[in-house]
This record gives structure tokens, sequence and C-alpha cells, in this order.
């Protein structure tokens, strides 16, 4: 079972329907103390970064507690940025800091936010993209992205390049909306929750 | 790079399209639903439902397309046309919409625009402005579908949106609309250079070549049509095909 965490920041009804649609068994937890014992674990969210307060210290306990029993984790647009140290958006909100790095606004050369449909740039094999052919394109709505690091597994460019796809260990990361990608999406999600009915699990902190 | 977005808008009443539909193989000629996935097999970028309900009792129906046609639609989906209030707008992203354009309820409350921001992100805020252009070479912004003019002029009401939360301009040109005689690229161009968030193009488009130019001339970063894609089944593929081989990026 997946725990899909709302917390508020924007509407679920989509990655509801697309997980469904992957055949994906998950449930919204009302409080941190019902994650309990899940084999995976989502953090969705659109718009601005100071939203993820709503996540509580005993939400952060909870996530983290998680994770560190190796369960896969996968943050989604807003949820991604939440993976690593902080965002310039809310200077005064700390990101859950699995991965290192801050995230920072799109150069204003282009126009921001960055919306549409991009090419993801992969740059190494990854397991979440494991069913991904080359050329494909995903849906981006966001105005502030995660920089490339070597947690990165594919990148975009828009202005710069950034990191659109992060995976280290258990802890995966889209910049782009699954859910809103058709097919390519559709895959991405679907290896994710393959991933989480893997017996055979990395350990996540190395 | 970021692609143009073909976007395919279906004029919906009281739960069927009435915008003149050809596919032939479809079971029920004008349902939403069955027309939604063929555009998403087609390769559309995007889908708009624009409901053009008259009557307040009938907005019952419009939930139930929505919730119809995103069953199974894995695009971004927008839905305009009825969105008066906050409920309105709730009800639609409820419902399975990603994104509610307002325009009409944007003229009359500017600051429907940032409530619906801050609480569902701006993303899902597209405001719709329905242009024409006047003697004095500006363009002024109607509301009611077209009907009332409002003295308010389009570069600077768009300004005003964006500044205000929302995050995509739905533009229609009132001139253009319905002509297939192209796109108004003047007024595309002019309010896509006013402001930093996408300009979706809208009204005239008629053939592969319009397309081209609003997005070179009218510097769209999407465009919307409605019956041009209904010519034939491969309408999608065969104008993505020519716009890519005119060096304009799009998701094939």
């Amino acid at each position: 079972m997946i725990a899909l965490i709302d917390y508020g920041a924007g509407n679920l009804t989509s990655v509801r329907k697309a997980l469904s649609a992957v055949g994906a068994d998950y449930f919204t937890p009302a409080a941190p103390e019902e994650i309990g014992d899940v084999s995976g674990l989502i953090v969705p969210g659109v718009g601005h970064f100071g939203a993820t307060r709503a996540l509580t210290a005993a939400w952060r306990t909870a996530i983290l507690g998680v994770v560190d029993r190796s369960v896969p984790l996968l943050g989604i647009c807003l949820g991604m940025q939440y993976l690593f140290e902080g965002s310039d958006e809310a200077q005064d909100a700390s990101g859950l800091g699995l991965l290192p790095g801050r995230c920072e606004r799109i150069p204003s050369k282009v126009k921001v936010p960055h919306v549409g449909w991009n090419d993801l740039e992969v740059v190494r094999p990854s397991r979440l993209l494991r069913d991904v052919t080359g050329g494909v394109m995903t849906y981006f709505t966001h105005s502030y992205a995660a920089p490339v690091t070597d947690a990165t597994v594919a990148s975009t460019t828009y202005g710069s390049s950034f990191a659109a796809v992060v995976e280290r260990g258990n802890v995966f990361g889209v910049q782009f909306h699954p859910e809103k990608s058709s097919q390519a999406g559709l895959s991405i999600l679907r290896s994710f929750v393959q991933i989480t009915r893997s017996p055979d699990r990395p350990i996540t902190r190395c | 790079m970021l692609a143009k977005r073909l976007i395919a808008c279906l004029d919906v009443r009281d739960g069927c399209v009435v915008k003149g539909v050809q596919f032939e193989d479809l079971a029920r000629a004008g349902d939403p639903a069955a027309l939604a996935r063929r555009y998403d097999a087609e390769g559309i970028d995007e889908l708009v439902v624009l409901d053009v309900t008259a009557t307040i009792e009938k907005r019952r129906a419009l939930e139930d397309t929505l919730r119809r046609v995103s069953a199974e639609l894995f695009i971004p989906l927008t839905v305009g046309g009825g969105i008066r209030s906050e409920d309105d707008a709730a009800a639609a992203l409820d419902a399975g919409a990603d994104k509610v354009a307002l325009n009409s309820a944007a003229l009359n409350e500017p600051s429907l625009l940032t409530r619906l921001a801050a609480r569902y992100g701006s993303q899902a805020v597209v405001v719709a402005i329905d242009a024409k252009r006047a003697a004095n070479g500006r363009y002024e912004v109607f509301a009611r579908s077209g009907q009332l003019p409002t003295s308010r002029e389009a570069v600077e009401w768009a300004r005003e949106a964006a500044d205000r939360g929302a995050g995509e301009v739905l533009l229609t040109s009132i001139d253009r609309d319905g002509t297939r005689s192209g796109f108004e690229c003047e007024l595309t161009a002019a309010v896509s250079s006013a402001v930093s968030i996408p300009v979706i193009a809208s009204g005239g488009a008629g053939t592969f070549e319009h397309f081209r130019d609003v997005f070179t001339d009218g510097r769209a970063d999407a465009a919307l049509a409605a019956s041009v894609f209904h010519f034939s089944e491969h309408a999608v593929g065969a104008l993505k095909a020519f716009l890519r081989g005119s060096g304009i990026p799009v998701r094939l």
C-alpha cells in the first residue's frame, strides 16, 4: 500500500486517477501516525514552496522514518523540490535534505513559469526511467527548479539545465507531472509502483 | 526544448459537443469523453472544455462531463465558460479539471484570480481574455461571451491578471473567431511580449500555416482550435509534422 501525502498543496484528483490507472493500491493518511507500514510514499504538490510548511515536524519524522526503512519515496513537482535542502522561494522553510542542494528560480531570460511539454535528457540508467525510450517529453509547470547533481538521472533545459528526474537509493523525484504526461508519465508511475513491490531493495543511504 | 502546444477545444452544451464534429467512427457522435480519448491518442497536448450551457440549472451536467472526460485522460484539462465563483472553480477542479479559465468573473472581481491562485496554485488559474480591435487600434476587452464592452485594454488587463495570480492567458480574437482566416498575430504578440506567463492564442485557425504564423509572428506559446482538428482523424499528427518541418518545436 502506497501512502499519498495530502498537505493541501494543490488538487490530488489527477494523481489519484493516474495511480488507479497503473493499478496502484494507495491511501491518503489523515495523520502522520497512519503512515505506518507502507510499501511506498508519494509526496505530490504544486505551488509555492512555503506550502510544505504544512508538513509539520511529526509528518517529517514519519516520512524520514519510512525512508530510513528503505521504503521507496517519490516526490512529484513541489514534492521533488522538498527532497532537497530548501528553495529560494521560501527561505525559512526547510526541505527534507535527502538530496544536497537548493532549488533556485528559473532565470528570467525565458518566460517564467515554465509551462508545457519539454524533453527529458537522460544522463544515466535508472530504475524509474527503465521503460522510457529516448526523445520522450513530459509536462512541466513550475517557476523554481532543483540543481543538476549526481542524483540527477535526467535533466531538462529551459533557461538553464535543471534536474528533471532524481534517483538516489530508494529516493525518487520528478519535476514534471507524470499524471499529466500521457503514456510516458503513466509508464514512469508504473515503474515506481513496481519498485514498491520489489522485494529486492537496495540500501537508501550509502 | 520547450514545445509549442496544440490545444483542442470542445464546446459542450448539456454534456454534448456542439461544434461540427466529423469523426465518423465514433459510436456516439458528440460524446466529449470519446472525443477527448481520440485527441489524446492523436497527440493533442491539452484539452479545453468550454461550457456553453446557458442556464445555471444545467451546471451539474458540466461536472458530470468533466468526470467522464477526465476519467481516462492523462494530459492537462482546462474548463472554461461558466466559472463564476470560487465554488464553481472548486467543483470543476474536484471533478477532474486541472485548470479553470475565468473570463467575465475575473473582470467583475479580479481578486478571484488571487484567491484561486492561493488555494490551488497559479498553474490552475487561466485568465480568458476576449478582445476586439477598436477604431483607435487598441484591443478592447469584452465580457459575457463577447457581448459586453468593458473599456479595458487587452495588454493592460493581461498584465494585471498575471500580477494578480493568473498562470496563463487564453487570448481570443473576437474579430477572427469562427472565420478560419488566421490567428490575430498582432494582438497575440502584443500580449505575449507584455507578460511573462504563457499565452494561448485562439480564434481564426484555418490552415496549418496559421499555426506556424501565430507561433512565430504571434509569439504564442500555445494555440487553441476547435473545428480545424475535426477535419480528419490525422489532423493533429499532420499539423505537428508540418510545424516541425517549419522549425517549430512540437511534441511528436
